[in-house]
């Protein structure tokens, strides 16, 4: 009779679970209540028969257990029973399903004053674009994308031009107000998850999918992605903030139009040596780093890395947490590259600098980190190159720093500050990394690797082995 | 076998069964290699099929140590963790669920369930196994060539599954892709094999209708695997060319990490169409049989008909026809056209009125029987327990609404599990328990049952009853690790590792079935013919194990499977060939059954 | 899918209307259906005629398998046309060639069959054996007519109709290969075996059933590539 009393307290702790679970639907942020609403029904319907039928099972396994003195009774069916079983079956199914489509009929039409945002995927990143003043998307294809177009914008499009393209992973949007966004994926399936919300969607390439919410709560929510897309699957994360209306159009008004980012001069290495000078004292005049002050190699890196670093420093998203000590000098260093174009001009120059093969100052079994790199190869390619369209940098850096700092991602002292998407991804990569042998071996195969100037690309992606 | 003689009766017999010249082996390789008998086959389809569903179990447990203990083990990396993910499901649906519940109980017992002497294509049988074997071996082998296994979850979904950033985008997606186009090809010479031999070879008297439900659920369960199985076939096909040959079937214009590829205009959702129009049929393929399986334990041991037999045969039928328009319904999110939403959340609420009838009617079986608790009772018991859970989640994901916050979270996964994992694993294991006495003429010890049973039964109720509410929460599944989220609570954390923990506890409760199923070969009690009176042909054998060849003579059947308590006869069982003079004196003393 | 579930729907409601003739107001229980014929002695049982041969059960089941195969292929085909990127590419004049020698084979096929029934071993031999040569000619054309296509630009990767016209003309030839070697078999047989024309009827019938469902097969995809 264990049995029995199994099936009894499996069906009151399973109730029981269910209301006293601390793990439930998260407290909804959209307007979507009609979609817990269904759950709830569901909920009751099913807990209902759930309890019902084993309970029913329970009592009768107990009731018939078994008598060498009784007969089972001889009743091969019974039509009655079980056409009101299917009745009552039909109705309970119905009684789900009604509402269940009724509020999918709501999901698949947009409101008619639904403003629209575009969301594009990408292998582990989300960028974002807003249709501008004119409220009309300019055209976009697959083969326009580069490095310096990741949008895949069409140059002479008209409704283009005033587009707000958001590179970064936070999309800001304003209170109240219908949204649809329509997804758009550069490279493999993605899937927009905002678990406030409750909506999501697929990202196809080569097609347009969209979905719709109103958010009703101002705050942070974080975007999942959540249809596998690959190795860094889990560190695609982004943010929607949902702001009042007015604290968005501020926002969108302070981002750069695609015009905008169009006409923006480039830097000028002149005047970047000027300014480079006050870097010089510690990362060299060659930029060739110094192990003794702590700062390291900066000549040959990509500027992109270096803008968003500097970007980073100043704005306390690096270099501020109290184990830091040495990204705290960095950080008011920073500070004296006072507006863009300064930075722009520093990067300018840095890029003039030659690219010197660091000393080799970490050992380590080279063999075991080759294993280790699988995973990192994926992001920063099977040579160390580096990979623009997932923003991983090229290795080519001091072993000492990439030791430093593979420590600091695992243990949470870079990449945990709430804006650093990118220092995020990483910190989950570098979880791999537990024991600090590890580090040190992987390091010694990436001293090996020919980094940046050996063969590009997919080249190298095809080599991996 | 050349003596048999029919009994000389002066009407047409249904089916007539001519004597066919049975295979006879010649050598020790023939006998027990290549050999051409089912309960061979069954034998090594069950192992093979064990043996590598082994190997998932492992994969599952790495994976669960990563995601309850994210910090304190390094033992395996992303890459790891999603070809993990691919290769556990694929195993366990395809090569373990499958194999095991066709070609491994379809050998075994349809032959001697509907009294013949074996299966009608005994050398096309033979091959099946053989070809499948190969196609277990290819599969294994994409673990070691470079690269690795492929990691794009057991979906394959393109563009992923062939592009850069996912492990094994070369020699493992190949194999993989080879491998399931070899277990179609073997399926299908087994599933031929299967059907006809349902249709053509049953003995005189066995009229469909007098068929045991387990003979349904492997019936229906083929018919639909030799429909479905085409799409798999022709969705990998067409992979493999736009993985090789660079054709554009299901790739888009893409960028791929940066880089313009070639590809242009494919479409990933036409994989996606392909695959479900095999993978939901797929889910049935693996349930029917269980459904027919436990029907005939659950009757055998309440001693009591299976409540409403016609209504039970009706709805394995209607639930494999449907079967075929449900599919999209694991595609609501994923960006086809939303209107199809109606229609399949429509059809797929409506499928679930048969299986509930099905559930119904496995406990109205229970209900004024006689039970006897026995191992195999208690196993069938405890996978209504687990189906309904399993099933009732189904009625969550299946409406379109409700698939929208919970698609692709571990809600998913815990439905799937309970309703396709954990309770056609425990009808596999009823199913064993039972029919262990009748391969090897011992019954399985009691109490080392018992213990398999309450480890796997209530273990894997704590690994996924929790889980569908970490699912509720928002946590998405095939997650390395998780990380910071904001909307995650701290204890999810904690609710993880404690499912890791129950999930190795589970896997330890597997020692004592592995255990039980060796000890018991060489130790356990005696079972006789047919230790737990049943019904049905297989028990009916004039030898235990069957021999080649099954029966002496085909039996004549007289009646249905079901006939337990009849009233007016004594005995509280008549089997399929007692014919009615003779059913009138079993149980009083001279009534021996007629073997 | 739409072509795909049509041929389901057929066949399902073909194996429903089966099953409803086999088990309506039928009590398994008590046995007493109409269609049972009950003996003094209490054995009853369903009265029917001698079952089909299992091997051509087989080859109805095969044949359903393989109908679900194309299904899907022209249903993968129909669905990717939609396409922008999709360019039809034209037919040689070599497939129409293709085509009259398909059915030339079938013809033959069917002659044998027809001479199998009237026991003409002559006839049977001649059939059998021009059907099974017609038939490697049709698969040395296809194979012709890839190399024209492929010499004319028409590659494989070109263009999505091109590779479904590759792939499926390959499936299909494989599919009449493989009955070559059943064909074989037989052909083996009917020459070895002077006096037995019962015993190779069987065989030559279902040469010949599959022969013409290749061929029925190959008329819906031509004309389906055809037309679009």
């Amino acid at each position: 009779m264990v049995l029995v009393v199994v099936v009894v307290l499996l069906i009151i702790g399973t109730v029981l679970f269910h209301f006293l679970s601390p793990w439930y639907l998260t407290p909804l942020a959209s307007n979507w209540d009609t979609i817990d609403l269904t759950i709830d029904v569901t909920f009751w319907v099913t807990g209902l028969v759930f309890i019902v039928v084993n309970s029913f099972m329970a009592w009768a396994i107990y009731k018939y257990r078994y008598d060498k003195n009784r007969r089972a009774e001889y009743e091969p069916e019974n039509k009655k029973l079980e056409w009101i079983l299917t009745g009552f079956t039909a109705v309970g199914v119905a009684a789900m399903l009604a509402p269940g489509l009724f509020v999918w009929a709501e999901f698949v039409t947009v409101p008619e004053d639904a403003h629209e945002v575009e969301v594009v995927g990408q292998q582990w990143h989300w960028s974002f674009r807003y249709p501008g003043k004119d409220g009309k998307f300019g055209a976009v294809e697959s083969r326009y994308v580069s490095e310096d177009n990741p949008f895949g914008m069409e140059k002479d499009d008209p409704n283009g031009q005033d587009d707000v393209l958001i590179f970064s992973p936070t999309l800001h949007v304003p209170i109240n107000k219908p949204l649809k966004m329509n997804l758009r994926s550069k490279d493999v399936l993605h899937n927009v998850a905002v678990a406030q919300f409750r909506v999501k969607m697929d990202m196809v390439p080569g097609l347009v999918s969209y979905l719709w919410f109103e958010p009703i709560k101002l705050g942070e929510y974080e975007i999942l992605c959540e249809e596998l897309c690959g190795i860094g699957h889990h560190t695609m994360r982004g943010m929607v903030v949902v702001d009042e209306q007015e604290d968005f159009d501020a926002w969108l008004d302070s981002q750069p139009t695609y015009a905008e980012i169009l006409g923006t001069p480039k830097g000028d290495p002149q005047i970047g040596q000027a300014q480079y000078a006050a870097c010089a004292a510690c990362h060299g005049f060659q930029g060739e780093g110094n192990p003794l002050m702590n700062a390291p190699k900066i000549a040959g890196q990509e500027g992109w890395y270096i803008r968003r670093q500097i970007e980073y420093f100043k704005t306390g998203v690096r270099g501020a947490h109290p184990s830091d000590e040495f990204g705290a000098q960095m950080a008011p260093m920073a500070m004296t590259l006072i507006d863009d174009a300064a930075v722009n001009n520093v990067i300018a120059y840095i890029d003039t600098l030659p690219q010197v093969d660091s000393p080799q100052t970490v050992e380590g079994d080279v063999e075991r980190g080759k294993d280790i790199y699988t995973t990192c190869g994926h992001c920063h390619g099977y040579e160390g190159e580096g990979v623009f369209a997932v923003n991983a940098p090229h290795l080519a850096m001091d072993d000492w720093y990439l030791v430093r700092q593979l420590k600091n991602f695992r243990d949470g002292v870079r990449g945990a500050h709430r804006d650093d998407k990118y220092g995020m991804q990483m910190a989950m990569m570098a979880a791999i990394l537990q024991d600090d042998q590890r580090i040190n071996d992987v390091v010694a195969y990436i001293n090996t690797l020919p980094g940046p100037q050996g063969d590009m690309g997919a080249a190298s992606v095809a080599s991996r082995e | 076998m050349s003596d048999v003689t029919h009994d000389a009766l002066d009407y047409v017999p249904p089916l007539e069964v001519e004597e066919e010249e049975l295979y006879h082996a010649k050598t020790w390789l023939g006998k027990y290699v290549f050999c051409q008998d089912a309960k061979v086959i069954a034998i090594q389809y069950s192992l093979t099929a064990i043996g590598i569903g082994v190997v998932a179990l492992v994969l599952s447990l790495l994976m669960r140590l990563q995601l309850g203990f994210p910090h304190e083990f390094s033992i395996i990396d992303p890459s790891n963790y999603l070809q993990f993910v691919t290769m556990h499901g694929m195993i366990m649906v395809i090569y373990l669920l499958t194999a095991l519940f066709l070609g491994g109980f379809g050998n075994y017992l349809i032959p001697l369930m509907v009294g013949a002497r074996d299966m009608v294509f005994p050398y096309v049988n033979m091959i099946s196994y053989w070809v499948y074997l190969v196609a277990v071996l290819v599969l294994v082998a994409s673990f070691f060539v470079p690269g690795g296994a492929t990691g794009a979850g057991w979906t394959l979904y393109p563009p992923q599954a062939i592009s850069p950033g996912t492990p094994g985008i070369d020699g493992g997606i190949i194999l993989m892709l080879v491998s399931l186009a070899l277990f179609i090809i073997g399926f299908t010479m087994g599933g031929l094999n299967y059907v006809v031999t349902v249709l053509q070879a049953r003995t005189r008297g066995m009229s469909l209708m007098r068929m045991p439900l387990t003979i349904w659920g492997i019936f229906m369960a083929t018919v639909l695997a030799l429909l479905a199985f085409p799409a798999l076939f022709v969705s990998a096909i067409m992979m493999l060319l736009d993985k090789l040959i660079g054709t554009s079937f299901f790739m888009p214009a893409m960028i791929s990490l940066g880089e313009q590829t070639s590809f242009d205009g494919g479409s990933p959702i036409l994989f996606q169409h392909l695959f479900w129009f095999f993978g939901h049929p797929e889910v049935y393929i693996v349930a029917l049989p269980a459904f027919g399986i436990v029907s005939d334990v659950l009757s055998v041991h309440a001693r009591k008909a299976i409540f409403g037999y016609r209504m039970m045969v009706w709805a394995i039928v209607a639930i494999g026809a449907l079967s075929f328009i449900v599919w999209a319904h694991h595609m609501y999110v994923s960006g086809m056209n939303p209107y199809f939403g109606f229609f399949f959340a429509t059809t797929t609420l409506i499928i679930a009125v048969p299986t509930a009838i099905k559930v119904y009617n496995w406990v109205l079986t229970l209900w004024r029987g006689n039970i006897k608790l026995t191992v195999p009772m208690i196993f069938a018991i405890g996978f209504i327990f687990t189906f309904i859970n399993g099933g009732i989640t189904g009625l969550f994901l299946g409406n379109v609404t409700i698939d929208l916050p919970l698609s692709d979270t571990y809600f998913v996964i815990a439905h799937f599990h309970m309703v396709m994992a954990v309770s056609p694993v425990l009808v596999v294991f009823a199913a064993i328990y039972h029919w262990y006495p009748k391969i090897t003429g011992k019954f399985m010890d009691d109490t080392l049952g018992q213990w398999h049973f309450w480890l796997t039964f209530l273990g894997s109720y704590a690994i996924y009853l929790p889980m569908h509410y970490l699912g509720f929460e928002g946590i998405p599944r095939r997650y390395f690790a998780y990380g910071e989220t904001d909307f995650m609570s701290a204890s999810a954390a904690d609710l993880n590792a404690a499912i890791t923990i129950a999930a190795f506890v589970v896997a330890f409760g597997q020692l004592f079935f592995f255990w039980n199923l060796f000890i018991s070969y060489f130790r356990g009690k005696e079972a006789g013919g047919n230790p737990w009176e049943a019904t049905t042909l297989e028990w009916q054998t004039p030898h235990t194990p069957p021999r080649h060849g099954n029966f002496d003579d085909l039996p004549l059947v007289y009646r249905w499977a079901y006939d337990y308590s009849v009233p007016g006869v004594e005995q509280d069982y008549v089997p399929q060939n007692v014919s009615p003079a003779e059913a009138e004196n079993l149980g009083k003393g001279g009534g021996e059954q007629p073997t | 899918m739409s072509y795909v579930l049509i041929f389901l729907a057929l066949l399902m409601a073909g194996l429903v209307w089966w099953l409803i003739k086999q088990t309506i107001n039928l009590q398994p229980w008590t046995a007493s259906a109409n269609t049972e014929a009950v003996r003094s002695d209490g054995i009853r049982s369903v009265t029917r005629n001698v079952p089909l041969p299992r091997t051509k059960v087989a080859l109805g089941v095969f044949l359903a398998v393989v109908t679900s195969l194309f299904a899907l292929f022209v249903s993968a085909y129909a669905i990717r046309m939609e396409y922008g990127d999709w360019r039809p590419m034209p037919e040689p004049t070599l497939l129409w060639v293709n085509t009259g020698i398909l059915i030339l084979s079938s013809v033959f096929l069917q002659m044998a069959w027809n001479a199998a029934k009237a026991g003409n071993l002559k006839t049977v031999r001649f059939g059998i054996a021009g059907g099974g040569a017609l038939a490697v000619g049709f698969i040395i054309g296809q194979v012709l007519a890839w190399f024209q296509l492929t010499a004319t630009g028409y590659s494989i990767s070109a263009n999505p109709a091109n590779a479904f016209f590759y792939m499926i003309t390959a499936v299909h030839a494989l599919h009449m290969a493989g009955g070559l070697i059943a064909l074989g078999r037989t052909v083996k047989r009917v020459y070895g075996a002077e006096e037995a024309i019962p015993k190779i009827q069987l065989g030559v019938e279902l040469c010949a059933v599959y022969w013409h469902y290749l061929l029925a097969i190959w008329v819906i995809l031509f004309g389906f590539m055809l037309n679009t």
